[in-house]
């Protein structure tokens, strides 16, 4: 893990841990939970993109498996949360491996769209076989760690991004191991990778489930938070969300999906004022910082970073 | 470079949290109702009659003289129809708005995601949407209540009418949305209650563009009537089928039905359609002693001046939900207890819905009766005796 | 047994002729640009909320509606390939996706401003009774549909084989680096290819509004079912994107038919999934062309 690595998340720890005392009520933390659950999602897309250049249009899916999963298994089972977390972990990564050995066969659109067929086949399966149906259900009780449970919008906003900075670290490791390394070899080239002697195919997995895990363990947070869900919070519209936000916030880095995240879950918010408006800002704000961000916002901002140091290098 | 970097990013945090730390100011002269509606999203179409309601009674209220002197100010707050926009919706109306009690939101699994959250802030909330879960069980749901009917209610009354007329088994078919769900369960409960076999069981996408299939089905499990459980254009649709398919049986809808725009879209072939609706879209046919007509008269006409269409059920919903709070506000004052004590003892309140009768067992207040059934006849509803 | 089967099959033709002509839409942009134009099934809604505009509302004759809402579609595709695409040039593919997702937002909020939420509709274009085969029915507008996709497929053949821009725009298909050298206008092909797609999926919307109805939020779902039509068939293949939207569209059906219509959906997913476990580039695409292309 580099400095600026480092630095970032010692920010990012600063800023949650002061967030409750710099604004008043819970509003601005619920935000934040959502904006954390979000980032767990994007940051586990932001690898299967960016480094090992997969994309996927079904982490909904995957979000959806953890939040029924965990949910189900805590009420109907009466399992503890921790546990039911852990299983809806692993059924995910158990559906991954399902979906990614035809799925991984496959190139670009194709592979797009396979993944999107899975999301949409979970949303109907969550529509006629997960309790309630499309109503959905509720009181679904919250998480309890060490005998105390997370019922408060402060508690869940502290754990939620504690579990992102650890999700961070993990990821940074990952990336820069050997796996991180061989991955980043097939982004470059498939071929060379390939003749280099890389088990291409058990990467991609890896990688692939590890998103996988991460969409399930953001969707068990989101289910035990909110304690209703219903299979419309779990559909292509959110795997569709999950892709934008990291694009804007940049594919080449992790920090991009978390800053994706965050941007995407308070924009809605800030546009509020725009009442009615806020589709047609909304769609026009997306479409400009697409167009005028178009590495994405992080990787810019390292950019331009590298620039100012450059320059004063130079003075100096 | 790292540094500076990381810099940038903190920053970038710190101005988004600054951005939730402004509360707003409240103005002492008004009273500061929240409303959590599906302006926008897959729900919006109950969304935009409900916001256009509670946006004029706000300005009728107000002109009125508001509530003892005080203003009214409604502060509607889209939910895009998802749940964890309405969640934020209603954290923001609690804590930066400080409103006294919340109107909505428009869909079942919305008020449901809010049940917790009302509880704890010990805050009333008047849901618009219908489904029981809402509001049962009661002892869980201190603080909520809805004003839409039962949809066990609209089946009992269909149900009733079938009977009535010979019919024992039917077909039906349910939009996949909660809205469906919410119905196909009502349907299938009260079906051995009351002698019906449910023969097939059908059902479709919010967006499907044919529905033949579904009611050929239906109509070769030997169904003598079909049931559709939806909202949206897919009532619409299905009653196309129907009409093309000549199916020989009788074709009833939901108490969604209700909106003279349905029979405009499906013309001649909602000849002949008959559902338990609301005595919204048919007041001119009530006798002008009915408790309700002189309200329903005012609401619908005022609303078709300002807005140039027709209000519906739905907008209907938005009414009553907010003329309760209302109600309650001009009876016992902006205090948040009070107002959730007083909806529970409402009693013989006619709304757009029904003549309520709230208690501490019903945080719904309304029965069968609420219904009357209507057919489409020449274009235009018609009350079934 | 057999009328209902026919029935079935109907039902199925009627939606799979809708997807037919979104996934034809898809197919002509991917063509020369190797993009999914996410925004295709906001073109259908575009065609037929117009086509109620200006039938309905202004009081056109049908043909000249018809005429001013494909150009009116056209236009708006002009447009959108001018003030999106073009300055993207030759950025990442999956970001100039995600900027056709951004514009599909977009238009869906102009539409719900302009048309509001309700659904509309007008007469089809022949009034009467619905023909009976065999007992099953089927509706004349359905026949339209059917008509009109294959018109379009004709259509678009003679343009892609017998017009010099056709046959540039294949060329640019093919390869876009080789197209430049020989003197195509490359930038100009992509333009029209936007605009040819988004009139397809204006005429596709003009003639399924009289059966299904047409409102501003339809296109994420038409899109859905047109991508993987396109795929189902192998993209960039016009005959492809055909057999794909009515396989998939008679799949639903009869799996809404004999298995349980709460099913049909995925049903068809899956059944979509495995044809690509098999042929990975589509029904009639090959792998060969799909490996010289990125994506």
């Amino acid at each position: 893990m580099g400095r600026g690595n480092f630095m970032a998340l010692a920010l990012m720890l600063l800023g949650v841990a002061g967030m409750p005392f710099l604004t008043s009520g819970s509003y601005a933390l619920t935000v934040g939970i959502f904006a954390g659950i979000n980032a767990l999602v994007a940051i586990g897309l932001c690898i299967l993109m960016g480094s090992a250049g997969q994309v996927s249009l079904g982490q909904a899916g995957f979000y959806g498996i953890g939040a029924y999963v965990s949910s189900v298994l805590s009420i109907k089972f009466g399992l503890p949360v921790a546990l039911s977390m852990i299983a809806a972990m692993a059924v995910a990564s158990f559906a991954a491996v399902l979906l990614a050995v035809p799925a991984l066969r496959l190139k670009g659109h194709y592979l797009a769209v396979a993944t999107l067929g899975f999301g949409e086949i979970i949303n109907v399966l969550l529509n006629e076989w997960g309790p309630g149906g499309p109503s959905g259900f509720g009181d679904i009780p919250h998480l309890t760690l060490f005998g105390y449970t997370l019922s408060s919008t402060t508690a869940n906003f502290y754990f939620i991004w504690i579990c992102v900075a650890a999700v961070i670290i993990f990821s940074l490791n990952i990336l820069n191991s050997r796996t991180g390394r061989s991955l980043r070899a097939i982004h470059g080239s498939e071929t060379a990778s390939i003749a280099m002697g890389l088990d291409i195919v058990a990467l991609k997995m890896k990688v692939f489930i590890l998103s996988a895990v991460y969409a399930s363990f953001a969707g068990a947070l989101y289910a035990h938070y909110v304690t209703f869900i219903s299979p419309s919070s779990f559909n292509l519209f959110y795997s569709v969300l999950a892709l934008m936000m990291v694009v804007l916030g940049g594919i080449t880095n992790v920090w991009g999906g978390v800053a994706g995240a965050i941007i995407i879950t308070i924009l809605p918010e800030l546009l509020r004022k725009f009442e009615e408006f806020d589709v047609l800002v909304y769609g026009l704000i997306l479409t400009l910082s697409l167009l005028f961000l178009r590495k994405g916002i992080v990787p810019l901002l390292i950019e331009k970073a590298v620039r100012l140091k450059g320059g004063s290098g130079a003075r100096a | 470079m790292n540094l500076k970097r990381s810099l940038l990013l903190g920053m970038t945090g710190v101005f988004a949290a600054g951005l939730f730390a402004t509360t707003a100011l409240a103005a002492p002269d008004t009273i500061k109702i929240g409303a959590i509606i599906s302006v926008t999203g897959p729900a919006s179409f109950l969304g935009e009659p409900e916001k256009n309601t509670l946006v004029m009674l706000q300005d009728q209220i107000n002109k009125a003289g508001g509530i003892k002197g005080k203003n009214i100010q409604v502060i509607i707050e889209d939910s895009k129809s998802d749940e964890t926009q309405a969640v934020l919706a209603a954290k923001k109306l609690l804590e930066k708005d400080n409103v006294i009690a919340i109107v909505g939101p428009s869909t079942t699994g919305e008020s449901m995601a809010l049940v917790p959250i009302m509880n704890a802030a010990k805050t009333p909330l008047v849901s618009c949407a219908a489904g029981a879960p809402i509001t049962n069980p009661v002892g869980d749901r201190e603080w909520i209540f809805k004003t839409p009917q039962y949809d066990t209610s609209a089946v009992e009354a269909i149900y009733t009418y079938m009977k009535k007329h010979g019919i024992t088994k039917i077909g039906i078919i349910t939009i996949s949305t909660g809205f469906g769900d919410a119905g196909k369960k009502a349907l299938q409960e009260l079906a051995p209650k009351m002698g019906m076999t449910i023969v097939a069981d059908e059902k479709y996408g919010p967006k499907d563009s044919d529905m033949t299939t579904q009611l050929t089905k239906i109509k070769a499990a030997g169904a003598q009537a079909v049931i559709n459980w939806s909202v949206g254009p897919g009532q619409v649709v299905v009653t196309k089928n129907w009409h093309s398919l000549k199916m020989g049986i009788p074709l009833y809808h939901s108490h969604g039905w209700g909106s003279k725009k349905n029979i405009e879209l499906a013309g001649k072939a909602a000849e002949g359609v008959i559902a338990p609706l609301g005595r919204l879209v048919v007041w001119d046919k009530l006798s002008d002693t009915h408790p309700q007509k002189a309200l329903l008269k005012k609401f619908e006409t005022d609303y078709k001046a300002l807005y140039k269409s027709e209000p519906g059920t739905f907008g209907g919903h938005a009414y009553d939900s907010l003329m309760m709070v209302v109600e309650a506000i001009k009876a016992v004052g902006p205090d948040k207890k009070k107002i959730r004590d007083y909806v529970e003892g409402i009693k013989k309140m006619p709304g757009t819905g029904g003549i309520y009768n709230m208690s501490a067992k019903d945080h719904c207040g309304l029965d069968m009766s609420a219904f009357e059934m209507v057919i489409v006849k020449n274009g235009d509803w018609e009350i079934l005796k | 047994m057999f009328t209902v089967f026919l029935q079935f099959l109907f039902s199925g033709l009627t939606v799979g002729a809708v997807y037919a002509l979104v996934g034809m839409g898809f197919n002509i942009i991917y063509n020369s640009t190797s993009i999914i134009n996410m925004a295709q099934g906001e073109f259908v809604v575009i065609g037929g909320l117009l086509m109620w505009f200006f039938t309905e509302s202004v009081k056109l004759p049908f043909f000249l509606a018809a005429g001013l809402t494909i150009l009116s579609a056209g236009l708006v595709g002009l447009l959108m390939e001018r003030l999106t695409i073009r300055p993207l040039k030759s950025a990442d593919l999956l970001l100039m996706i995600m900027v056709t997702i951004a514009v599909s937002i977009l238009m869906r909020g102009v539409l719900m401003f302009k048309f509001g939420k309700d659904p509309y509709t007008y007469a089809p274009f022949t009034e009467g009774e619905p023909f009976t085969v065999a007992g099953a029915v089927i509706q004349q507008q359905t026949l339209w549909v059917i008509g009109v996709t294959a018109c379009c497929i004709v259509m678009l053949y003679i343009f892609f084989n017998k017009t010099m821009m056709g046959k540039a725009m294949r060329a640019c298909a093919v390869d876009t680096t080789a197209a430049k050298l020989v003197g195509i206008n490359v930038s100009r092909v992509v333009m029209i290819s936007f605009v040819l797609s988004a009139m397809v999926g204006a005429i596709g919307g003009i003639a399924i509004t009289p059966i299904s109805l047409m409102e501003y939020d339809k296109g994420p779902m038409l899109a859905v079912k047109g991508f993987c039509a396109a795929i189902m068939g192998g993209l960039g293949r016009g005959r492809g994107a055909v057999i794909g939207g009515f396989a998939i569209g008679i799949l639903e059906s009869m799996t809404a038919g004999y298995l349980h219509s709460g099913m049909k959906d995925a049903v068809a997913l899956v059944i979509m999934l495995a044809i690509l476990f098999f042929r990975p580039a589509g029904l009639f695409g090959s792998v060969a062309m799909s490996r010289l292309r990125k994506f």
